[in-house]
């Protein structure tokens, strides 16, 4: 148990790092995402600049809402947010702290796949081919076009099979152009990124280190808190379900032997605990009994003190008085399981 | 004990080497992100420098502050730097080493960037194909100046129609080519020099300084980790105790309103122990509920005192 403490102890020291590696892993999913997607310019001209564009925005939102999904802490989040105050007083701050850093961690997949697009430049291409300026980069003095004609001759550049402006411009020098101007793009936006990450994390000590040291612990605490309030529950249950069945099967054990008229076969003292274990259900009929019985009639869920007289004489009567020693007994049973 | 002094030393020599192995992976990032990018010159006038010159500038930038960034001990440097002085004297000598490892380790990766780049030329090539000098090359020698300027823009794209069996084009490639890769290797050099340079004359001077900054700036490094464990620690036991007192002040609520309950043998199943009191449908109901509606107070003095 103490190793388990000690990785436990680890893992939480370490959640940065831990993070980290989480956010690594999402950042080259997507970049193997983009480069596994197969990108098709349906080279006509009002389509392309829907498709380009919503290659380019539509998959960074849906990978933005999966960084949330996918994060456990979102409900905790949800929880603590929603919850009534009660005898807790609720403190804005932990609130954004938790915001702040899962929405941190959700943005990188999303700004890896835009910066991917970006600098691998179909996209753009693709969107914008039809304002290509053709005055510069061609020769724009064939009149005999419509503007309308002209889009529709722009539009087919990143089709190179089926383009047929070679005299208007050079299809590759407008590949080359588009695809200038969107690596450009790209690392503007790759550099914009790492500036906002790098202030935001440098400007923090500067200014609001020890609130961020409270929202940080508080954050942990609710975490950590809800936890072992599930482990706790846990536990409960378990116990419940062990005295819930075993008082079933002591309650049919009786029936049973009212039934059948034959005086309870009290085990000799030395047998030993499976004769205990057997619960009083010796045959094959009893237990066909018994599991009919659980499944027609499941008993309630209500503990009730054995019927038989314990140990120490109590027939169930009254409340034994509370003694102090108890609460103390079961920390001690709690913490020895740790 | 001996396990937590096992963890103490494992935190106390893997600072560096994980900070190495970032600085590492970065620097292979980098290469990785050079090669797979696809690298293509506009061959316009006024677009080969700014490109050209871009490529070669703004990634080392981006990866520089990603090396800032991925560092942990740059937090630490700056929670330092700016905490007030309390109980605490701030001794710059250890700020300023900080400072200068993380730098160091900062500058690999982007470093790494421009020589690859330089190395491979194509970044000058298509920066500075314009800029050089028409007469040197027979093929750009007796042609006007805007058409000159035209042709050496289009030098870069190997597959262009004007130049795609132009000699000329391929004498410029080279001599800018053989330019560039000039370039990186002496800055390859150069760098290289330095660095062996400062790491061994460093003994020479002030090494007493030195051994003193390094063991505070570890000692600073590991101190926070050390708190923030301890901070794991304390939040867990005080979510233990707060959840038990939570339990107990429920089943006390619940002996004190419900007079039917009859009492149970404390002793009776072993498993008993954990139920706490709770052994009903509704109680387990009523205390998830009040779970839910009021939580505790964050405050487990009465239980520490008992």
């Amino acid at each position: 148990m103490d190793k388990f403490r000690m990785i436990f102890q680890f893992l939480q020291s370490n959640q940065e790092s831990f993070m980290n590696g989480i956010c690594g892993i999402m950042a080259l999913a997507s970049a193997q995402m983009y480069s596994a997607f197969d990108f098709n310019c349906p080279c006509l001209p009002h389509y392309n600049l829907a498709y380009g564009l919503g290659i380019l925005l539509v998959p960074p939102f849906i990978l933005f809402l999966l960084g949330f999904v996918l994060n456990n802490n979102v409900s905790m989040l949800a929880e603590e947010w929603r919850r009534p105050q009660g005898q807790r007083g609720k403190d804005p701050a932990v609130l954004r702290y938790m915001f702040c850093s899962m929405a941190q961690r959700a943005m990188i997949a999303p700004a890896v796949w835009v910066s991917v697009t970006l600098l691998d430049g179909k996209c753009i291409t693709c969107a914008f081919c039809t304002s290509v300026p053709v005055e510069t980069l061609g020769n724009a003095s064939h009149p005999g076009l419509s503007q309308g004609e002209m889009k529709r001759v722009l539009a087919r550049i990143p089709c190179k099979e089926i383009y047929d402006g070679q005299e208007f411009i050079a299809n590759e020098v407008a590949i080359r152009y588009l695809c200038c101007i969107s690596q450009a793009l790209g690392w503007c936006f790759v550099l914009l990124m790492t500036t906002l990450a790098f202030l935001v994390r440098s400007l923090r000590p500067c200014f609001t280190q020890a609130a961020f040291l409270k929202s940080r612990y508080w954050s942990h605490y609710i975490d950590i808190e809800r936890k072992m309030f599930d482990e706790t529950c846990a536990e409960h249950a378990r116990s419940f379900a062990k005295v819930c069945i075993q008082q079933f099967f002591e309650g049919m054990s009786t029936d049973l032997v009212t039934a059948h008229c034959h005086p309870p076969r009290k085990a000799p003292a030395d047998v030993g605990e499976a004769a205990e274990k057997l619960l009083g259900i010796t045959d094959q009929g009893s237990m066909n009994m018994a599991l009919k019985s659980w499944h027609r009639c499941k008993p309630p869920l209500h503990l009730h003190p054995p019927t038989l007289p314990s140990g120490n004489g109590w027939a169930g009567e009254k409340q034994p008085p509370m003694h102090l020693p108890a609460p103390r007994k079961e920390m001690a049973a709690y913490y020895s399981r740790v | 004990m001996d396990r937590f002094r096992m963890i103490f030393q494992y935190f106390q020599s893997n600072s560096e080497s994980v900070m190495n192995g970032i600085c590492g992976l970065l620097a292979l990032a980098s290469v990785k992100m050079y090669t797979s990018l696809d690298f293509s010159c506009p061959c316009l006038p006024q677009y080969n420098m700014a490109y050209g010159l871009g490529i070669m500038f703004v990634p080392p930038i981006a990866l520089f502050l990603c090396g800032l960034i991925l560092n942990r001990q740059s937090l630490v440097m700056l929670e330092e730097w700016r905490r007030p002085q309390g109980h605490r004297k701030k001794d710059l000598a250890v700020i300023r080493y900080m400072c200068s490892s993380i730098m160091q380790r900062a500058m690999v990766a982007p470093v790494i960037w421009i020589v690859v780049t330089l190395l491979d030329g194509k970044c000058l090539i298509c920066a500075f194909s314009s800029a050089v000098d028409p007469e040197k090359f027979v093929g750009f020698a007796n042609t006007s100046s805007v058409q000159v300027q035209q042709l050496l823009a289009k030098v870069p794209c190997k597959d262009d129609e004007l130049m795609r069996n132009n000699t000329s084009r391929k004498a410029v490639s080279r001599y800018l080519r053989c330019w560039s890769q000039a370039l990186g290797w002496s800055i390859l050099l150069i760098l290289i020099i330095a660095a062996f340079l400062a790491r061994w004359l460093r003994p020479c001077f002030n090494q007493a300084t030195l051994l003193q900054a390094r063991h505070w700036s570890t000692y600073i490094d590991i101190e926070q980790k050390i708190f923030e464990e301890t901070c794991c620690e304390h939040s867990r036991l005080f979510a233990h105790k707060c959840i038990l007192h939570f339990f107990e002040s429920m089943r006390q609520e619940i002996k004190l309103h419900s007079f039917s309950l009859p009492g149970k043998g404390e002793g009776a199943e072993g498993g008993e122990d954990l139920l706490r009191g709770i052994t009903d449908q509704d109680q387990v109901n009523k205390l998830l509920k009040m779970w839910y509606y009021e939580k505790p107070p964050l405050d487990v003095s009465q239980v520490t005192q008992r």
